[in-house]
């Protein structure tokens, strides 16, 4: 029970990670699929690890805003379940979608700058996937914040990746695009430095009004 | 005298109870039929009968080429079709109880016998005539289908265009309280598509009321729609309610939404890649994996002449 309560946050990431990935699996055995099939799995990935590393990269405006340390750990795993998606998206295109046909897949991915930007963003994400653990984060030290900035370059060619491929209507990848330069925003001293200013201001107010002695 | 549709002299419940039959007798055709058992299902179901029916209705089960024809789930269940929803899993939904009836399409503009037909009129007019097409989505994906229709150069000649016609513009219904899809205003609606009168007049360019030997569902483009099997789907309008011959080459609705991305012409080719997406592979509907996508869309020797001389890179 304690572990519940210490740990439920990271429980609630993890499986609200994984239970699209199982919703997929159990819609393409259950012929739940639409009727391209191909297209379908293409789309919820990258729809799914485009959510997840935006949401990844709000946790620390997150904490900004609210002072809750408590989701510190949150922003690795939903990191490493977005890059899980997106490696799984890139897989859909290459082998079930393509069948590792060279030449198609030459055309596809290097003459097309849609598909140049995302592959662009999988070859950023795969590095900081790894160093990701405590290890290297010791191993690099300062470089490791350096290396994992890398993150906002990817997130920001996935956006460019998703108004690039829709058909016409962009409204829903700029919409994403806003979000992400919004959190990209918050990140910036300028911005961060009033705001946690404003915060202990009122907690600080906050403990004047609950103890009036 | 008109070929009378079984479908229209036989009473409903008959017809709801041979379904029935069909179904408890044919589980192969049900197979197909529920869909549950898989969208990688390619079987077309029983050789020519009407899954939705249980009706032998289809001279074949495949194309010219050998390729099966896409289950009619698939036609009538994964449908563009953006008046409703750009989704095209929920066009079949939204499109439930859209009103064919009464319906006309009026037929003017440079021509000497102007006209308005109702659908029934074109329908009992005209031969209704199977035509099996490939079907191939400026997306990447592509169908067989079985249509029935009639050459629209049948209709062409009796409204006689005069000297002046060098187009043909035709215009989709605009009503978006029947057309959901139309309050978005995102799109210069109504949808408009043009060709010109000498690819009209192309025997393989049809008016479609129907596929699978029953009439237009609403999300097929119900009552009567353009099949232009040679150039991507966009070029083949839904839901008709006007054509007319013209002088100057018409604007569609895809050349003012993004006019460096569609063109006038659209024909399927697998050497001009869309701006954004290469057009040399599509996926079937209904297969694994990709094929390669033929010049034409497999229509080369009846209509590649129409562009003799011409640079398909710059008229794409």
């Amino acid at each position: 029970m304690s572990y519940l309560r210490a740990n439920w946050l990271k429980i609630i990431a993890h499986v609200g990670s994984l239970l699209p990935l199982a919703v997929l699996l159990f819609d393409y055995w259950t012929g739940r699929l639409s009727f391209n099939p191909i297209q379908d799995i293409t789309l919820r990935t990258g729809d799914y690890g485009l959510n997840l590393l935006v949401l990844s990269l709000a946790v620390t405006p997150a904490i900004t805003i609210t002072g809750w340390r408590k989701l510190q750990p949150l922003r690795k795993w939903l990191g490493l379940y977005g890059f899980m998606y997106i490696a799984l998206h890139f897989y859909t295109f290459i082998w079930l979608d393509y069948r590792l046909d060279l030449a198609l897949l030459q055309e596809a991915i290097f003459e097309k700058r849609y598909a140049l930007v995302g592959f662009g963003a999988l070859v950023i994400l795969t590095p900081l996937a790894i160093t990701s653990t405590k290890g290297w984060m010791r191993r690099l030290g300062k470089n490791w914040k350096r290396l994992h900035r890398l993150a906002y370059v990817a997130v920001l060619l996935g956006v460019i990746h998703y108004v690039w491929l829709v058909k016409s209507d962009i409204r829903e990848p700029l919409l994403y695009g806003g979000i992400v330069i919004l959190l990209l925003a918050l990140r910036l001293p300028a911005v961060r430095k009033p705001i946690s200013n404003w915060r202990s201001r009122r907690k600080v107010a906050a403990r004047r009004t609950a103890n009036p002695a | 005298m008109p070929r009378i549709k079984s479908s229209e002299i036989t009473p409903e419940h008959i017809y709801l109870s041979r379904r029935k039959f069909m179904v408890g007798i044919g589980a192969l055709a049900a197979g197909s039929l529920l869909g549950a058992c898989g969208s990688f299902n390619s079987s077309p179901g029983v050789v020519g009968v009407n899954e939705e029916t249980g009706q032998v209705e289809v001279t074949a089960n495949a194309d010219e080429l050998g390729d099966p024809l896409t289950s009619y789930s698939a036609v009538i269940g994964y449908n563009n079709f953006y008046e409703f929803t750009t989704d095209k899993q929920k066009v079949a939904g939204l499109a439930q109880g859209f009103k064919t009836e009464p319906w006309t399409v009026e037929v003017g503009g440079l021509v000497n016998n102007p006209k308005t037909y109702g659908v029934d009129d074109l329908r009992n007019k005209f031969t209704q005539q199977e035509r099996i097409y490939r079907m191939r989505c400026v997306e990447g994906w592509s169908m067989v289908i079985p249509w029935l229709g009639f050459p629209l150069a049948e209709l062409l000649k009796e409204v006689e265009p005069t000297s002046q016609a060098k187009y043909v513009r035709f215009e989709t219904l605009y009503d978006p309280d029947r057309m959901v899809g139309q309050k978005s205003s995102w799109y210069n609606w109504p949808y408009i598509e043009g060709l010109r009168v000498d690819e009209a007049m192309n025997d393989m360019a049809i008016l479609s009321t129907g596929l699978y030997g029953n009439q237009l569902l609403p999300q097929n483009g119900a009552p009567i729609r353009l099949v232009v099997p040679w150039k991507y789907g966009f070029k083949s309008i839904k839901s008709i309610v006007k054509i007319d011959l013209v002088d100057k080459m018409p604007t569609s609705l895809w050349m003012a939404a993004a006019p460096h991305e569609y063109g006038f012409y659209a024909n399927v080719n697998p050497n001009v890649p869309h701006p954004r997406w290469s057009q040399a592979s599509e996926r079937r509907i209904g297969e694994d994996g990709r094929r390669d996508t033929l010049m034409f869309n497999g229509y080369a020797e009846e209509v590649a002449y129409l562009y003799d001389g011409m640079d398909l890179k710059a008229n794409y």
